[in-house]
This record gives C-alpha cells, structure tokens and sequence, in this order.
C-alpha cells in the first residue's frame, strides 16, 4: 500500500491534499471490501452452523452449494473459452490488419458492447440467440454425442449451458478485447523490427513480438473477463433452465444454476434461514472471485519477472 | 581450426589482464576465414519519400562484395533511411516509398511481384539497439529466424547452425552453459552480439548494421569492430556509422552523405576507397566533414 507513497514528504499544500484524497480512497476501499467480506460471514454464520435438517430439503449446505459452484464455474469457463480466442482475434484484427481509417470504428463498435445492459443479454439470449442455436445443438447432439459435453437429448428451446456460455461470451469479449489491443499496440518498435528484419511475415511478426509481450495482459484482461461471468446474475437467471444438477452435458433442458442467479431467484420467496444459506452461497462466490483474481496476479507477476 | 581459447593480442601495449581478455576475439582471422562469394548491390537512380517529403535524392552507387562499406553523414542527412531502403524495412513506415532500382544477384529488389519478406530474408538487418526477444532464450533467439517460413528442421541441424552462428558472433564460449538462459540476462555488448549471431544464422547475403555500436561501452565496440571485420569475408556489410575512427577501422569503402540545408533531401556525395575518404576526398564538403570543420 506504501509503495505508492514519495520517499520524500510532501511539502506543497496540493501535494498534501491529493495525498490525503489518495490515501483516503485507498483505505475507504479497504473498509468497503472488509465491510462485505463481515456481512458475508456474520449473514452467513446460521447456516454455516446449523445441522442439515433445518436446511433447504434436508441438505447439508455443502451439498446445496456445491452444485450451484459447479454451475457457475462451467459457465464461466465456458465463457472464457469462448472469448479469449474470438477477443485474441479481434484485438490482432483491430490492431494489425484492418485498414486504419475502420479500425478506430472497429474498436468503439466492440467497445460498445460493454454498455448493453445485462437484463438485455438476457433477453436477446432467450428470444433470439437460444432458438437460433437451436440446430446447432441438435447437430452436436446427432453427431458428436460421444463427448460427454454433448451427450444428452438436445433441448427444443436453446435455453442451456451452451446458450450461456455463448452469451457470458459475449458480454466478457469487449474488456478482453480492449485491454489486449491497448497493450499489442505497445510492443516496442525495436522488436517488431527485429523480427521482420529476419524475413518474418506479419503474422510470424504478430506471433514472436506482440503476443509474447502481450501476454501478461491477455492473462489479466481474460481474468477480468472471467472474475464478470462468475458474477453474472441477470442473463444466466434468464437463459437458463435450471434444474440443480451436477452435469457436465452442455445441450440439455437440465442444467446445474450458478450461484449469482440462484440467490436472484430464490431471495424474493426466501426467509428465516433460507436467506443465511443465500448468503453462505455469496460468501463461497466471494471466495472463488477472490482466489481466480489472485492466481491472475500470481501469473502475471511471474511473467513479467520472465520479460524483465 | 585453432583453439577458441587462444586470444590473441592484437592492440599494442595490452598487459596480461587487460579487459579485452574478457570478450571473445577472434585468433588469426586471415588463416581461419574461408572467403564465401557474397552479393554486389547495384543501386541506380534510388529516390525515397516519406508522404510528400523528399528524403533521399537520386543515390548511385555499387556497394561491393565481401567488404565493409561505411555510410557517414551529419543526423538526418539520409544515411539511415537509405540503408532501411536495402532491405525494404522502410516500407514499415506507411507513408514511405521508394523510386528506383536496387539490384542484387540480378533480381531488381523494388521490381513488381518481389515479396520484401523474401528480400529481408537475403538481407539481414543489425540494429541500434541491441534487440534479442526477451521471451526467448538465447538459443531460441538465435534460432528465431531459421524457424520462419515454415521451415523445417532436424533439432541436430538447429543445434549445429546455432553453435557456428554463436561462434561468428563471438559470442559461443560466453554463452554456451547458459543457452536456455533469457537473452536478456546478457551484457548489452553480448546482446548485440546476440543479434548478429540471430541475423548471420539465416545465412543472409548482405548483412545492414544501423549504427551496430552506437550504444555500446569501448571493449564491446572494439568486439564488433573486430567481427565486422570477419564478417566481411562471408557477407557484404553495409554499416552506418557516426563514429569516423570506426569508419576508418572497420570498413573497405566508405560514401558520404549530406544535406544542404533543412527541408531538402540527403544526396550521396562521394563514395571511395575509405583511406581516400579520410585522406584526400574529392568534394570539399566530405572533406570538410571528415576534417571535422563545418560550412
């Protein structure tokens, strides 16, 4: 936290203000995160506690929660999946190939996909994008059936793990996209130079300079882009039809909720200790965003130690 | 071949532990060179332009094999420009674009068809700044450019072109414990060494180097000086320089190159033999610029 601070004291007046400002902020978002983080667990405590009888249907909260982490993990995994290579694509795109005077257009275009609202994802996903993957779904069914992810018969609606996964896609792509096209455009000229200096061609140039050096930043920006689709509530209560399994099979009618459009559902109709394990399910959300947010900074620590 | 080991003292007055022993020399050049055929550039009638500014005007000149041709002028004379021009790294400048023809092995490098990634590729290119990638290894780096172009080859091929590349370079006995090593952990001196080793490795017919020790220490100046040297006996070497005594000790030719004033572009003045460059050139203006004495 002191990191930031001058070796020397500040001896203007403006210099003092601004600190104090900063440092304000800074500890305010200390107390935020404490603030949340004690809610979570004084909310959460009954149900941590309480034995299993009392329970939502007689589970342990183990067994509650854990389909519910289950089902937003794969969702956002399959987010990721999804998005990191199309955003990769893009930013390269963007940065490298299109003609300069589209590229700028190009770029506030995805950008502008960060300012949908998450409830009209959600209905764009149902109306639209759900039927009309609808044959997409049966041809993975029919034909590559003997994955496990699609195993399964196939839903008439679209409204399934996959549909989700396409639509958390969507929303996470323009953060990815962003940060990765700000930091290839970075790559120093003297390695781009080098590189083609040896005969390489613009895609080995793009392959040995910038998305090495862009790397960090990639791993950063798809964090981010994962840390929103764990937390994404309103498209995925939406989309989904959810049953409170554990499945790994994308194309079904049955799919397993994630934990942020279970609490938006059950909230509204729950009281007494229904609420405490809602909250407990937040708390395991809370962990999970916190731990993949830091293995981002790990990784990325260690990467940059690799550059320097 | 003689042992890498025996340095040989070249430098007059230089004791036991001078800090020459330090970098890797090369032992008797003239015994140890087999003399390759390298390519003769022809260069007719070259404009460039950077969008409507006129850089470089009309440049004449044969840049001859298996020699080290020094190109010398004030900053922004056009020097730079013109030696980016020879390989076509200018192009990475949008608005840049040359007029005229550069030939070489009696292929017209500018005519219509002719893909510069195959151009720089004969061509290979040594830069201001010593600029290895610093993701890679030093053996990677080395090998970075035999693996472009899809080519394929054996790792017992690999292994053999990067060791004689390095020992070009004169850079093998320093790094050969520590091959998988980030180039970055290297010296400045061994970094650029580092890269000459990564463009000879392509096996290029011409080898451009943009002011190759403008950043580097004396001891590491002297090493590429004394490698350009070497070089010269596979490659022909075009080297910019601001540096006259390095001029006069690594290069065969050297041509001069001015700007009248601000605004109007760099033309070659005169190019010769280096020793009459320095000693009793033909135009005034290169006179008075190797003297040292201005307008």
């Amino acid at each position: 936290m002191s990191s930031t601070e001058a070796s020397t004291p500040p001896s203007q007046r403006g210099d003092r203000v601004f600190g104090a400002l900063a440092k304000g902020a800074g500890i305010t978002i200390l107390v935020v995160l404490a603030g949340v983080a004690l809610f979570l667990l004084v909310e959460a405590f009954p149900a941590l506690t309480a034995p299993a009888s009392e329970l939502p249907d007689g589970k342990s909260l183990i067994a509650y929660v854990a389909p519910l982490a289950f089902g937003t993990l794969l969702s956002a995994t399959l987010a990721i999946l999804i998005a990191v290579p199309l955003a990769l694509a893009v930013a390269i795109f963007i940065s490298f190939y299109a003609p300069k005077r589209i590229a700028g257009t190009l770029g506030s275009i995805v950008d502008l996909l960060a300012a949908i609202p998450s409830v009209v994802y959600g209905l764009w996903g149902i109306v639209v994008l759900g039927p009309a993957i609808v044959p997409l779904h049966e041809w993975l069914a029919d034909h590559l059936s003997f994955i496990p992810f699609f195993a399964g018969q196939a839903s008439a609606t679209g409204r399934t793990m996959l549909t989700v996964g396409l639509v958390l896609a969507v929303m996470i792509l323009p953060i990815i996209t962003a940060i990765s096209r700000e930091v290839f455009l970075q790559t120093p000229r003297k390695l781009t130079e080098a590189a083609y200096g040896l005969g390489a061609t613009k895609w080995e140039m793009i392959r040995m300079t910038v998305i090495p050096f862009g790397r960090p930043a990639l791993i950063s920006a798809s964090m981010l882009g994962l840390g929103r689709a764990l937390g994404e509530t309103m498209a995925v209560t939406m989309i989904l039809s959810a049953a409170g399994v554990v499945s790994f099979k994308l194309l079904t009618a049955t799919n397993p909720s994630s934990i942020a459009a279970n609490i938006a559902l059950q909230f509204p109709e729950s009281s007494g200790i229904d609420v405490n394990v809602l909250i407990a399910s937040g708390l395991v959300l809370f962990a999970i965003t916190l731990v993949v947010n830091m293995t981002a900074r790990w990784v990325i620590a260690r990467s940059n130690l690799v550059n320097a | 071949m003689p042992s890498e080991t025996e340095f040989e003292k070249v430098v007059d007055g230089v004791g036991e532990h001078s800090p020459l022993d330090l970098i890797e020399r090369p032992t008797k050049p003239a015994e140890r060179q087999v003399t390759e055929v390298a390519s003769t550039i022809e260069v007719t009638n070259l404009d460039i332009y950077y969008g409507a500014f006129h850089a470089v005007a009309d440049v004449n000149m044969t840049i001859p094999p298996n020699a080290a041709t020094a190109l010398i002028g004030s900053s922004g004379c056009g020097k730079s420009t013109f030696l980016r021009a020879i390989n076509r790294m200018h192009e990475l400048t949008a608005t840049a674009r040359a007029e005229g023809s550069i030939v070489m092995d009696g292929q017209d490098i500018y005519a219509p068809g002719v893909d510069p990634v195959e151009v720089r590729s004969k061509i290979g290119m040594v830069f201001q700044q010593p600029n290895p990638f610093p993701t890679m290894s030093v053996y990677d780096n080395v090998a970075a450019g035999l693996k472009l172009n899809n080519r394929k080859i054996k790792k017992a091929e690999l292994d053999e072109i990067v060791e004689k590349s390095l020992r070009g370079a004169h850079l093998w006995n320093e790094v050969k414990d520590r091959l998988n090593r980030s180039g970055m952990d290297l010296s400045g001196g061994q970094q650029q060494r580092l890269c000459i080793a990564r463009a000879i490795a392509v096996e290029p017919a011409v080898l451009l180097m943009d002011e190759p020790a403008s950043a580097l220490d004396p001891i590491s100046t002297l090493a590429i000086e004394e490698l350009i040297s070497e070089l010269k006996h596979r490659f022909t070497i075009v080297i910019v320089t601001h540096n006259m005594q390095q001029a006069t000790r690594a290069s065969d030719y050297t041509a001069f190159f001015n700007i009248e004033q601000s605004g109007q572009p760099g033309r070659m003045v005169e190019m010769d033999r280096t020793e009459k460059i320095f000693s009793n050139p033909t135009h005034q203006a290169t006179e008075d610029y190797v003297s040292g004495r201005f307008g």
